[in-house]
């Protein structure tokens, strides 16, 4: 019984992983059809200001709720301005863009920081499970992975800042009409997911550990995720993680490890087979 | 996504080309390589093992160099990047015409070398504790193997935890040989061992793991583990709270410095062992630690076996060259051949001539508080395992790396 309360726990925490890692990107690419291929860094920007926050001092959950976010946010803001505005609707020039963005990142944190691993221990302790114990961290983890994912949601089903930015996706020249600046709302959408990657960023830092070149890691698998979760980015998201991440987990479980990975891209591509437009292709128009 | 990756390889190598000494291109100076990872997921390693090559190559110069002459090393970075060591080993050989490589931190990197050295007839000395057999009259191996390692602290650690042994080691030959002399080891000693799990140097989630081995349940294990990345595994054991329910021995702990990137609660009691620790208590051991510490300076890399045995072989390759007469590679070989010994700050190491490989006293330790307690010595422990199945002076021609303990 606790055996499979802790499968259960491992296959969540597997969920909640890759949730965190694509919801910036689900908001970003999902919604606003950049493909920003600097999303792995825009997490390991979050992971390294958490980490340098900590050593330096600042208390863990600050350092996570809102230091990360803010710098990120920031550095989302910057290239927002710089580069991303002057290229919607042009997915070719953004690609390579936010690719040479990529290398920058990668660079630039190599020289400040070395191209080599810090991290820091994950807070919390341990809690036991009948004869087995767990982090209190994962806990912590596929709580907040399941409130970013509800919260993005229900901001934009239900605020009147989500009904204007889902309508100026939708259609930006109505949307300028009814005299909201669409400019504006696509610099707002981008800064705000830059900041949940900022956030995802940090909280997945003490698990991993941080290095310039770990975005590499993350940004198949988020980039995977979105593209298989189709049109309705949120829900979407959610759903290819749970398959991918029970996957995952259970071939872990039987196998190794490499298997567990092998087995969760072999089902991307098995889906993108049946359904070529992704999971919610056959949701009604307008679902998140 | 392999563009991207393939390109940002391509263009980090061609920024951080090799950094040349300033004597670069002196007639009267020998020049030796030095070969290591001083960037990347194995530069916890690499790093140290560099600046100990280089301590070693200022001491031999400043007491006046070898035969008259100084020696002028050529440092070479490999970005713990197997594609770099052919490149930078092929330079080595051919554009500076090195006497001698001091390097390879992995053992698949130096399998990537050697053979390019022997080809080239250019003297390598690897100092990296690793998995034993390497037959070949072109290279001599400082590093310790588990004939030395295995064989004390797999009973140490069954005799202090108890007999079922699960092991968990990084996923390349090193790992691999490893944890099947742990399973040989194990079941000579009456112990049961519970099985094995591998990790390529790039995982960093041990989650799944372990509650595999939790659902296991085994009274020890062995963790293998190599490179910064698996530091992540000590740091999730303590976090899931398993510290002090299943006992934790390595023979490689400490060799990445992880006590010191750890904290107490999440490195107390492991047990590890090595022939060099910092706190081995003679006053030469004192001194070497001081003057380590002013190379190394401000890095967070003090001086473990795999430095040690990298500051050990330059010298143990001027003892040869002393003995020699000359830098000539085939006459410094059998010198080397002819048991020659030095006398290193942690204690001595003797050739082996036939199978190149050295004797070595072996500590067990706990670590305790970013340090080890040493708890246990055993003298000038031969590298039996290699010297099994490695016959040079027989077959001087061989190049195999045997597989031991099957």
């Amino acid at each position: 019984m606790d055996y499979a309360l802790v499968l259960i726990i491992q296959a969540l925490s597997s969920i909640a992983m890759l949730i965190l890692i694509s919801i910036g990107l689900a908001i970003m690419f999902g919604m606003m059809k950049v493909i920003n291929f600097a999303h792995g860094e825009f997490l390991m920007i979050g992971a390294y200001t958490s980490v340098m926050s900590v050593n330096a001092g600042v208390n863990f959950w600050v350092a996570t709720f809102i230091v990360a976010p803010l710098s990120v946010a920031v550095v989302g803001l910057v290239v927002e301005r710089l580069i991303i505005r002057y290229l919607y609707g042009r997915l070719i020039e953004t690609m390579l863009a936010t690719w040479g963005l990529s290398l920058l990142l990668m660079g630039a944190v190599t020289v400040i920081f070395g191209n080599t691993v810090t991290g820091i221990s994950a807070p919390l302790g341990s809690v036991h499970i009948g004869a087995y114990s767990t982090s209190i961290y994962e806990l912590v983890l596929i709580f907040f992975a399941a409130a970013l994912t509800v919260g993005s949601a229900v901001f934009l089903k239900m605020t009147d800042i989500g009904l204007v930015a889902r309508a100026a996706m939708q259609n930006p020249d109505i949307t300028a009409v009814l005299g909201f600046d669409p400019n504006r709302i696509y610099c707002v959408t981008f800064v705000i997911g830059a900041a949940i990657t900022g956030l995802a960023g940090a909280l997945i830092a003490p698990l991993t550990g941080v290095s310039p070149g770990m975005g590499l890691a993350f940004v198949a698998k988020a980039f995977i995720t979105v593209i298989c979760a189709g049109p309705a980015v949120i829900v979407g998201s959610a759903l290819v993680a749970t398959t991918f991440g029970v996957v995952n987990t259970i071939v872990t479980f039987v196998a190794t490890p490499v298997f567990g990975e092998v087995a969760l891209l072999l089902s991307a591509i098995v889906l993108l087979r049946v359904m070529p437009n992704g999971l919610t292709s056959r949701f009604k128009r307008g679902a998140l | 996504m392999m563009h991207r990756r393939t390109f940002f390889k391509a263009t980090t190598g061609i920024v951080a080309a090799p950094f040349i000494s300033k004597y670069a291109f002196a007639d009267d100076t020998i020049k030796v390589a030095a070969i290591h990872d001083v960037s990347g997921v194995l530069d916890i390693l690499g790093k140290p093992m560099a600046s100990m090559v280089a301590m070693a190559i200022d001491e031999i110069n400043q007491a006046g160099g070898l035969l008259g002459r100084k020696i002028e090393l050529v440092n070479f970075d490999t970005q713990s990047n197997n594609q770099l060591y052919g490149q930078y080993a092929t330079e080595a050989a051919t554009r500076y015409r090195v006497a001698a490589v001091f390097g390879a931190v992995t053992s698949a990197s130096r399998e990537v070398i050697r053979p390019i050295l022997r080809r080239y007839k250019t003297l390598l000395f690897y100092s990296t504790q690793y998995e034993g057999g390497v037959c070949d009259r072109n290279i001599f191996c400082l590093g310790t193997t588990p004939g030395q390692k295995t064989v004390k602290i797999v009973p140490y650690a069954m005799k202090k935890f108890g007999k079922r042994v699960y092991t968990v080691a990084a996923d390349y030959n090193f790992g691999h040989i490893v944890s099947k002399w742990h399973k040989k080891v194990v079941e000579e000693n009456g112990g049961k061992f519970e099985g094995v799990e591998f990790f390529p140097l790039e995982q960093t989630d041990f989650g799944p793991t372990l509650k595999k081995i939790q659902s296991i349940k085994p009274d020890l294990v062995m963790a293998d583990l190599v490179g910064s990345n698996h530091i992540g595994f000590f740091r999730q054991w303590t976090a899931a709270g398993m510290s002090g329910r299943i006992g934790l021995a390595s023979t490689i702990f400490g060799t990445g410095n992880e006590q010191l990137f750890t904290n107490p609660a999440e490195h107390n009691g492991i047990l590890t062992s090595a022939t060099y620790f910092p706190e081995i208590d003679t006053p030469q051991n004192k001194e070497f630690v001081a003057r380590a510490a002013k190379v190394t300076g401000t890095d967070r890399s003090p001086i473990n076996e795999l430095p040690a045995m990298s500051y050990y072989a330059p010298k143990l390759w001027a003892e040869g060259v002393k003995a020699a007469g000359t830098f000539d590679r085939d006459k410094v070989i059998q010198a080397l051949e002819g048991n020659l010994t030095y006398n290193g700050p942690g204690g001595p190491v003797t050739v082996d001539g036939k199978c190149h490989h050295v004797s070595h006293d072996i500590y067990i330790a706990q670590a305790k508080n970013h340090s080890f307690e040493l708890l246990e010595k055993y003298d000038q422990l031969p590298p039996s395992d290699t010297a099994a199945v490695c016959d040079l002076a027989a077959n001087p021609n061989d190049t195999k790396q045997y597989v031991l303990g099957n």
